[in-house]
């Protein structure tokens, strides 16, 4: 049976988006319906869940099956969904203040556990929905309504709470670089485990360019540097600058002066995470900020795998249960 | 040893006696609940009916020798029929000062104390803060039959030839108590031999042969020591017949739903957060994988509960377990899951609150948590065990309404019957009716579409399931529009949706059976009680009815929303009696839904009623009843 071939439009509900006007959640929701039809998943089998927030409201405009759930729990939902639907294809949709600031517990043990689910974390740096409070990973110093005299948490870095749960999956992409967004996406539906994807997201009503050195065209390619599995990186207008590992620390060098040869090759599939957890530390401006997959080790049992496998196993070893036999075991004596 | 029956010559003295209530007390790590537990079994097996309490401190290992470190473990063991672990002890074991000091009160006068006189030395005095020996004291020895037995230098020299170390040897003793209880009160010592083997003959060879030289040691100290002169027997109780087993509320409650599962085609996912005193339910389930049951050991409480959403979106049976903390974790989980009108189950085996409370102590004090603890107006359906046994049917109960309704259920269990036992008479399970679920079918291109939000005549929802083509939805916890399911701010339609789903579950009314009543349907009291309590209740209401009372007896199941009944029911007696281990929460209830006055009686000290406290409440509102009733015939 051959599946009908869907385009991007078979994947948008009815609802009204309802988004502000430039929100760049419009982008990764165009490149979501794009990608969708590529990955040869029949629609009845995806399902969208999320959290609350500006993000949140995602599922309700994919023509999926979709779960608009509660405050940072998202994974709970999707974890209770895959451990018993392995079938389906699971997204979690959140952002900041969702997956990293109410639902932090959940997104690490989420991550730990390597639930074959994918996750796509908007990041744009500010509580949205209740208009314009600071988030986890607001700058130090930052000004917003919650914080008139300058934010004083040292932020989150999503990229490092992952790997530091042990990720299997790990990547960085822009809402504005709509073609990396797009293979980005693809990969971590590709990834069996968790995927996690942190999407540099721009809230144009409460932090309009607080990202514009990674969103803008114009300043991108100075201030960002595209990891690609197997090869160094470089990066720069000219192509002139690279990255390389010094003794445990990573160095800005000019091309000028370093060989292609010294600068570091990314190797995204190196179980180690420490190479991983440097760049993902690599922050604007000191140093240019990576996007692409940080990491992706494959062969990591999943939950849902090992979860289902238990119950196989004990069926195999010891027969599919009998009701009778359960009620009635154990000492029992009659009364006549 | 509500009386004796028989006094048997023989050579031997025994007394036949219709039920015994012994509690067995020591410090937390004598293993106290082990020996309750099986004397619980071979009691049961022998026949009677049993009932159990046990007691224990919530640190695993409280401060030896403290009064704080006291674990106890009462049992009734009787040849008529029983509801309780009895009011007043028969025989008490102690087998350190502080178990002697902080349970003696409840032994009756005249009753048998037995003593493991090894574990009384300054040290255990000093620990248990008692000035000198207790057993030395003029009124112990007056007012009790006391037994003094150096249990643990009689355990010692039991296990000595089998080489172990004196610590492990003295770690015996708590069957060598076993063995002398066994001897007075007639018990088979098979069973327990049994368990001995099947426990600890293969990985642990010497410790099985220790703990049977011990018991078999308890015992003939008994036999020959001659100086207890007297022995008891309880012959077998006359219960319906059938064939029975023992079993504790956890163990029955992870059974119902395992059968809830297969008697309604779905597999089981169990989710939740070890708490004491839900954890056994997960420790029961991780047994039970071949019939596809899953348990998720979530991070916290509210993964627990969305884990069990999750799954029931996607078509599996979600159930959730914790105590009262944890259920107020799982609040807004649980308003989702009534927004998203999913099927659930959510287990609170309630303990002693507020906050973490007495976690290893009975209450009944989440009521009105499970009624009103969530945002909005979240109405769902409650049910409430009243026995171990009774957890069974429940679980089933619950699952099948959460289906049939399409909406979380709350069972309301409590820590009295999760750890207590009772004997249970086996179902035939392939005569048990079946829950029935449908998911809609695949739609097609022509189809009308489909609408997440249309209703039955129950007013459930469609429970559409992922993988299923042509039925995409989106749920949410934003409120719906009608039919539709999709976003709406519309004033009508939430006013619509609030109220239909509060008459969907005010509703199950119509469809439950009518509360049943023990006694007369109308008189001067009734006694209204829910959960736990039932057996205090039941057989405080019988004696006060054999005394002469008019009193009747209504115990609740249905909590929310209450049996049809219930109010003309109310209006029939001219006092309502409500006890309840809280302080007033059903009475708030029913008060307010039906405008009937209701009296409590309410104990709120981590400890079940007796049922001689329930007697004297029913006598004292029998009193000035009666009186007047003389009054107005007089004149």
């Amino acid at each position: 049976m051959s599946l009908p071939v869907l385009k991007a439009a078979d994947f948008a509900s009815t609802q009204e988006v309802r988004w502000c006007p430039g929100c760049g959640d419009y982008s990764i929701l165009a490149q979501m319906k794009k990608i969708m039809p590529e990955l040869g998943v029949p629609r009845e089998k995806i399902v969208f869940i999320s959290g609350i927030g500006c993000s949140s409201r995602f599922p309700y405009y994919m023509n999926t099956y979709g779960m608009h759930s509660i405050h940072g729990r998202a994974p709970t939902f999707a974890t209770g969904l895959k451990s018993t639907r392995p079938d389906l294809m699971v997204w979690v949709i959140t952002g900041d203040g969702d997956a990293l600031s109410i639902g932090g517990n959940h997104f690490i043990h989420m991550l730990r556990r390597n639930l074959d689910v994918n996750v796509v974390l908007f990041n744009n740096r500010i509580y949205g929905l209740t208009k314009g409070q600071y988030s986890p990973t607001s700058l130090e110093g930052q000004v917003t309504k919650s914080t008139p005299m300058g934010a004083i948490d040292h932020p989150l870095n999503p990229l490092s709470v992952a790997l530091g749960a042990e990720a299997t999956f790990v990547a960085r992409t822009i809402d504005a670089y709509v073609t990396h967004l797009g293979e980005t996406l693809k990969r971590a539906a590709a990834h069996k485990g968790t995927s996690l994807v942190e999407v540099y997201q721009n809230c144009n009503v409460f932090n309009d360019g607080a990202m514009a050195y990674a969103q803008e065209k114009s300043q991108r390619a100075d201030n960002i540097v595209e990891l690609e599995h197997g090869k160094p990186l470089i990066f720069g207008k000219e192509r002139d600058k690279g990255v390389r590992l010094v003794g445990s620390h990573l160095e800005v060098v000019s091309l000028a002066d370093v060989a292609v040869d010294d600068l570091l090759i990314h190797d995204e599939r190196d179980p180690n995470p420490s190479i991983q957890m440097m760049l993902a530390r690599m922050r604007y401006p000191e140093m240019p900020e990576p996007i692409g997959v940080l990491r992706a080790v494959s062969g990591v049992a999943t939950y849902d795998d090992q979860i289902n496998h238990q119950v196989e196993l004990a069926k195999a070893q010891r027969g599919i249960g009998d009701l009778q036999k359960l009620v009635e075991a154990g000492d029992t004596w009659v009364v006549s | 040893m509500t009386k004796i029956l028989s006094e048997s010559g023989n050579g031997k003295n025994i007394h036949t006696v219709s039920g015994i209530t012994v509690r067995l007390c020591g410090d937390s790590g004598d293993g106290m609940q082990l020996l309750g537990t099986q004397l619980t079994n071979t009691s049961a097996l022998a026949g009677n009916d049993v009932a159990t309490f046990p007691d224990f401190p919530a640190e695993i290992r409280a401060p030896r020798g403290t009064r704080a470190g006291v674990s106890g473990f009462q049992v009734q063991f009787a040849s008529e029929e029983i509801f309780t672990p009895g009011d007043v002890l028969d025989a008490l074991v102690v087998m350190n000062p502080a178990a002697l000091v902080t349970n003696i009160g409840d032994l009756r006068k005249g009753g048998i104390l037995i003593a493991n006189e090894d574990g009384f030395n300054e040290k255990e005095y000093k620990l248990a803060k008692v000035d000198a020996n207790p057993l030395e004291a003029d009124i112990l020895q007056q007012s009790y039959r006391l037994f003094k037995v150096p249990m643990t230098r009689l355990t010692r020299d039991a296990v000595s030839s089998l080489g172990l170390g004196n610590k492990e040897a003295e770690r015996c003793k708590n069957f060598f108590a076993m063995g002398l209880v066994y001897w007075l009160f007639g018990r088979s010592l098979e069973p327990t031999l049994r368990f001995i083997n099947d426990k600890f003959a293969k990985k642990l060879p010497e410790v099985a042969r220790a703990n049977e030289a011990a018991l078999q040691a308890g015992w003939s100290y008994g036999e020959t020591t001659e100086a207890f002169g007297l022995s008891y027997q309880v012959e077998a109780a006359q219960l319906n017949p059938g064939t029975y087993r023992n079993i504790m509320g956890n163990q029955a409650i992870a059974m119902g739903l395992v059968a809830a599962a297969s008697l309604s085609g779905k597999e089981l996912f169990y989710s939740t957060y070890p708490i004491t005193p839900a954890s056994d339910i997960l420790h029961e389930l991780t047994r039970f994988k071949n019939f596809g049951v899953r348990t998720f050991q979530a991070e916290d409480e509210i993964a627990a509960c969305g884990a069990a959403i999750g799954a029931a979106f996607g078509g599996g049976m979600g159930v959730t377990a914790s105590s009262g903390p944890g259920i107020a974790l799982k609040a807004e989980a649980m308003g989702l899951g009534v927004m998203l009108e999913l099927p659930l189950v959510v287990i609170n085996v309630q303990r002693g609150g507020p906050s973490t409370g007495l976690p290893t102590k009975t209450e009944q004090s989440d009521l009105l948590q499970a009624m009103f603890a969530r945002n909005g107006e979240a109405p769902l359906p409650i049910l409430a065990p009243q026995s171990p046994g009774d957890c069974f049917a429940v679980a089933i109960e619950a699952w099948r309404i959460a289906v049939e309704c399409m909406t979380p259920v709350m069972i309301l269990s409590d820590g009295y019957i999760a750890n207590g036992s009772e004997p249970w008479k086996i179902p035939d399970m392939s005569q048990h009716p079946r829950i029935n679920v449908a998911h809609p079918e695949a739609a097609t291109d022509g189809d009308e579409p489909f609408m997440p939000y249309a209703r039955d005549e129950n007013l459930a929802r469609p429970w559409a399931i992922p993988g299923t083509a042509g039925l995409t939805h989106r749920v949410g916890g934003l409120e719906k529009e009608d039919r539709t399911g999709n976003i709406s701010y519309d004033p009508a339609n939430h006013q619509h949706m609030v109220n239909t789903r509060a008459r969907k579950v005010a509703e199950i009314a119509d469809r439950v059976p009518p509360q049943d009543v023990v006694g007369k349907t109308s008189g001067d009291i009734l006694v209204v009680s829910w959960g736990g309590t039932y057996g205090a209740c039941h057989t405080a209401v019988r004696r006060c009815q054999k005394a002469g009372i008019s009193v009747s007896h209504a115990h609740l199941r249905y909590l929310n929303p209450f049996p049809s009944n219930l109010g003309a029911l109310l209006g029939a007696f001219k006092t309502v009696l409500v006890p309840e281990l809280n302080s007033g929460q059903l009475r708030m209830l029913m008060r307010a839904k039906y405008l009937v006055d209701c009296i409590g009686i309410n104990k709120v000290q981590g400890k079940p009623f007796t049922v001689h406290e329930l007697v004297d409440e029913i006598k004292a509102h029998a009193e000035p009843i009666q009186a007047e009733a003389m009054h107005h015939k007089a004149s």
